[in-house]
Formats: structure tokens, sequence, C-alpha cells
């Protein structure tokens, strides 16, 4: 990752074939997302928001292109490599929490460290932290169909980002949230960026998101229609409490 | 890993307790009907053997061609002669002469004249102390009053017989029959007991009685219908008595028709293909079974794959390999198919041993057979009964897990996230 480069998107295009028509979700996208920021992929739907999710999350590659994730190839990683990947340095928040419904919060918050094949202690430690981070230590042993919305994403953050990944990557994270909830999800991530160095990226259409941005890059049929840099004023994150 | 893998396994009831409740309920199932087949098999054959055919039989030739026809008239002669030859030549069986007829049964009333009649199925056996009838046909087991013939002109009736008649105990009955050259013969009997076999051929109008008795009523010195024999512990094995069967027939060939031929168990009496369908049975129970088992757990699988379809994209998102998911999916069914299989074995067994120690009866339902059939069929536990059920259904849960679960593979990951996200 040569100068804080995390993501390195260059004439990235990708093709879905729908029956016998062509769709071109993403039209020479090229981008790059430095560590520590708080950006965000914004536009309507169909602009190609998440379909630049997925291929900076691993999940799919470019039909022609390249991108970078954290120094690796997406286009010529294998289903394996790119697994590891992300298990080691991507976290993900999803629009519905996704929690593992038999497991609580703790479990859910553990599974990724499982994956990493930590001691027991050390789990222990990791977990615990992130429930701090997130406020939620004393609902350890709650149940996901226990907890509410808004303490359902906290869960589902602190599994994004107990393993201390580089990135998160998050869909619509407030989608489902009410507005002071995604006002305390959104001072978490904030407060998780800087106390932590961890670099976000959301894919929304979510005004309250998009106030916390310290980034947001535009997307409309495709094309990278704005990309810019917000003002310190125009941000509104503050201080994690 | 696997910690936790298992307890969510053990907290998803869905996941757990119904496919062990499906995969035990197969299981015991398949057990018992295994077991309980076996059970009605034997006895069926032990019935058949004991009453008709022995493990094997011999007679004339002219007498094993005509089958259910076969008359007194095709008796062996000699047969003291025939029966000191094969109790030399082939000790380990137990060799017993036996003569089947039939006959009108004549009950008098106090002048002497008919009061009562109705046609009989006698059967002459060996009733001396030392003879093993005693115990091929459990005949103290069966008497219901009275005792076994022990002085000349006494006789059996079977107990509901005797109460169709309306006879007791010291009664005068006769017997109007042939003689096996064809002639009219009758013969005075008293009634000193009777009996019940729980066949309900035997049961509704047998007559029994001493075969010397009936040497002299029937004009047959020397002579019987048959000679049966009966292998050890009373198990038919069929090599052995092919063979058995091969060496004496060798020992006596010729084309004369009253000449003796021995027949085994498969042949006499047509059994041969009810053998070759109890050797295809099991096979057949377990292949059904299989087939059953794997499409309703792989139905399962898919239903189960379906609920979790969330769950398994979460995993795969979080940066879980699809093989290492497929490889939990498949050791989940395992040890599912583990438990679900030793409880559904366990159960099984437990209902086939009442089976086999108390029986199901079911005279009601064969009150017209004329099938030489117990009338409570008991199932029997054999080593065959431990790994019947619980082999298949291991593989069956495991294959249904297998098969649903390459799903995973499939899965696009590409689409995860909008999955997840909606």
């Amino acid at each position: 990752m040569e100068n804080g480069v995390v993501v390195c998107t260059d004439k990235l295009v990708r093709k879905f074939h729908v029956g016998r028509t062509e769709l071109v979700a993403l039209k020479e996208v090229s981008l790059e997302f430095r560590r520590g920021e708080f950006a965000g992929l914004v536009g309507p739907s169909g602009s190609g928001k998440t379909t630049l999710l997925n291929i900076i999350g691993t999940l799919d590659t470019p039909t022609s292109g390249s991108a970078t994730v954290l120094g690796e190839r997406v286009e010529s990683l294998s289903p394996v490599r790119a697994a590891s990947l992300r298990s080691r340095h991507i976290g993900f928040i999803f629009q519905t929490f996704n929690l593992l419904p038999v497991y609580t919060a703790y479990e859910n918050v553990e599974f990724p460290l499982l994956l990493l094949g930590l001691s027991s202690a050390e789990r222990r430690r990791k977990v615990t932290d992130a429930l701090e981070w997130v406020g939620l230590a004393d609902r350890a042993k709650s149940r996901p169909t226990q907890l509410s919305g808004g303490e359902s994403q906290r869960v589902a953050i602190a599994r994004a980002v107990v393993k201390r990944p580089e990135l998160v990557l998050a869909d619509e994270p407030t989608a489902n949230l009410d507005a002071e909830n995604s006002h305390k999800i959104l001072q978490t991530m904030v407060g998780l960026n800087r106390d932590l160095g961890t670099t976000f990226i959301f894919s929304t259409h979510d005004e309250k998101v998009i106030r916390y941005l310290r980034r947001k890059v535009s997307l409309v049929d495709g094309r990278v229609a704005e990309d810019r840099t917000l003002e310190p004023g125009e941000v509104r994150s503050q201080k994690l409490e | 890993m696997l910690a936790f893998l298992a307890k969510g396994l053990f907290r998803d009831r869905s996941r757990s307790l119904f496919p062990l409740l499906t995969c035990a309920i197969g299981v015991s199932l398949v057990v018992v009907l295994d077991a309980y087949q076996r059970g009605a098999m034997d006895g069926m054959f032990r019935v058949m053997s004991s009453f008709v055919t022995g493990h094997l039989r011999v007679t004339t030739r002219a007498y094993a061609k005509a089958g259910t026809d076969a008359s007194n008239d095709l008796a062996l002669l000699g047969v003291d002669s025939v029966l000191a030859g094969l109790r030399r030549d082939f000790p380990e069986v137990t060799w017993t002469p036996r003569t089947r007829f039939g006959g009108l049964v004549d009950v008098p009333d106090s002048t002497g004249n008919t009061r009562v009649q109705s046609p009989a199925a006698g059967l002459a056996v060996d009733l001396s102390e030392a003879s093993p009838e005693r115990e091929i046909l459990r005949i103290e087991k069966s008497l219901v009053t009275g005792h076994l013939p022990s002085a000349s002109g006494e006789v059996l009736l079977s107990d509901d017989f005797a109460r169709r008649l309306g006879v007791r105990l010291g009664d005068k009955v006769t017997l109007v029959s042939s003689t096996m050259n064809g002639s009219i013969a009758t013969w005075n009997f008293i009634l000193c007991g009777t009996v019940r076999f729980g066949i309900l051929a035997m049961d509704r109008g047998a007559m029994l009685c001493d075969i010397k008795e009936i040497q002299q009523a029937l004009d047959m010195p020397d002579a019987a219908d048959q000679i049966l024999g009966f292998l050890p512990r009373e198990q038919y094995d069929d090599k052995l008595a092919t063979r058995l069967a091969s060496e004496f027939n060798a020992a006596h060939p010729g084309e004369n028709e009253y000449a003796p031929e021995m027949e085994t168990m498969r042949t006499a009496s047509g059994l041969g293909s009810m053998f070759s369908l109890l050797d295809w049975a099991a096979a057949l129970i377990l292949i059904i079974f299989i087939v059953a088992m794997s499409v309703v757990l792989w139905n399962a699988g898919l239903m189960g794959s379906l609920r979790r379809y969330g769950e398994i994209g979460v995993r795969l998102a979080i940066g879980e390999s699809k093989g290492a998911v497929y490889r939990s999916l498949l050791a989940e069914a395992f040890l599912v198919g583990l438990v679900g299989s030793a409880i559904g074995t366990a159960i099984g067994l437990g209902f086939s041993f009442y089976l086999q120690e108390v029986g199901f009866n079911v005279a009601g339902m064969m009150r017209n057979a004329t099938m030489v059939i117990g009338d409570v069929i008991r199932a029997r536990i054999a080593p065959m009964s431990y790994i019947v059920g619980f082999l298949p259904g291991l593989i069956a849960t495991f294959l249904g897990a297998a098969i649903s679960g390459l799903g995973v593979y499939k899965r696009q990951t590409a689409m995860l996230a909008k999955e997840l996200g909606s």
C-alpha cells in the first residue's frame, strides 16, 4: 500500500448480462481511498454503489480495469484468498444487521476472531473491547431478538471492527434505523475511525449519513459524477463520548 | 470453532431437534420393520417346518411329485428300515415319521347313532415318551385339557374342534377314513385331551394320534407318509439341507416311484420363492429406506439451507471460505445423523424387544386363513438389527446434507452484499 492507499480502482468496468441485455453497472471508475478516510459512495438506486462496494470487498471481480485492495489485485484473487483477505482485513456492516440469531451479542462479535484462530483469552479481550467501543458491554449475553435495532447495528459494528480491520465497508447502515439511533451509530463509527484509524467506506443515499462524511463520491449511472472532500464545517462528526 | 458451531446447533432446534427426530423416527421404523419381518418369517418357517415340511422331508418320489394331492397310497413302506438308515447316515439330523390323513369324525349319541359329524385333518406322529415330536410340536405346552395319548385308542382333538363337536374327555369319537389300499376304514378313539397350537389351520379341525395307532387304523403296517428331518437348534440351514438331500438322493438313484426321495424345506411345499423373497427383502428395505430417507433429509437440508441463507451469507461475507462452510454443514449432519440413528436404533430395539417377548396377535385378522401360520407373530432381534437402521440413517442424513449443501458452492458471493442488505 503505497502512500497509505487502501483502495485503488483504475478504469473499473463491471458489466452484467440479463438475458440478452448487457447492463454496465460501472463505467471506468478510477478512485483512491487512503488509510483513515471516512468516505461515502452516494447516489440513487442503480448508480453502481453496491457493485463498487462488492468489488472493493472482494465479493465480486471487475469485467475490465483493475481494483487493488490492501495491496491485492481483486481481479486475480482466488476465492480462498479473497475469503482470507476479508476475514483478516475487511469488515462488513449491512443494512439489516445480519446478526446470527442463535448466538449472543458476545458470540456474534467473537465469530470473526474464531476464523482467525485466536486463542480464547485473546478473543475474550478483543470482544470485550469491541463491545465497550460500541457501548454494549452490558448486553454481551443478549440474543439479537432481545436487542433493539440500534443495539443490533452496534453489535454488527463491533463484529466488523473487532479484528481491527484496515477497511470497513458499510452498505446503507442506517436504512433501518430511526434518526436518533442513526446518529448514535454514526457517532460510534466516527469515533472508531478517529481512535483506531480504520478506513470506512459507505454506500448510502441517506442524508443523515452524508452529513457525517468527510469525502463524498457521487455516482450517477455507473460513473463518478463528483468526488469531493467535505469542508470541516460541513461535517457533523463529534467526539465519541 | 467446533464448539461454536455445536453451540449453534444445539440452540437452533430446526437445525438439530427436527432433523434428529426425522432421522430417529425413520431409523426406529426400519429397525422394528426388520425385526418384525425376521420374526414373522422365522415364525412362519418354524410352524411350516414343525407341522408340514420339516427341514428335510423323505417321501416316495410319487408322493413328492403329487404335492398337495398326495395320498396315503403313495406312502413310504419299510419305514423302520429307512428311518434306521437315515439315523445312521445323518446322525446330526433328528428324524421322525409322520402320516397325514383326512376323514370324518363321527360322534355317537347314547344309542350309538350319529349325533354329529365333521371333517377332520389328522396328523399321526410318534407320541412315545422319547419322541422328539413332543418338543417339535410343543404338544405338552399346547395341551388345554386332559393328557397325551398313553394307551391304545386314545386321541387328541383341537380344543375348538372338540367344543364344536360337543365332546368331552373320555367320549368316544369314530374316525371314518380310507386305508392306504383304498378300502373304507373306521376306527374308534377315546378323547384323552384337547390341544391348541395357536395355528388357525390346525386349531379349526385337527385330530392328533400316535402313528402306531393310525398304522393299524388305516392298514399301513410299517408305513408312513413321510419322514421329517430337523436340523440342530431348530435352525434351518439351506446350504446344509441341500447338501444332505443331494447326498441322500445320490445314494438312492433309479426310476422307482416308490423309492425314497429327500427334499429340503425350500423345495418342499413350494417355499423356494419365499426363501428367495426373504433373501432380497432385507436389501430391498435398505435401498428403499436409503432412497426415501435421503430424499426426505435432502429436502430437509434444502429447507434448512434456505432458512439459513442469511447466516451462510454473513459467514461467507465475514471471510469464512465456502469449503469451511460446507464442511461445517457436513459435520452438523454427521452429528445429527449419529445421534438420531443411535436414538432411533435404541427406540426400535426397545419396541422390537417388546414384540419379541409379547408378540402381536393376528388371530382376529386370520379367522378364515388356510395358511399354516401362528396366531401370534413375534419380532426377532438379530445382530443385523443393530445396524440395519443405524448405518442407512447416518448415511442418508449425511448424504442429504452433502447434496443440499452443494448450494453453498453455487452461491454467488457477488450478490452477498445485495442479498444481505435486503
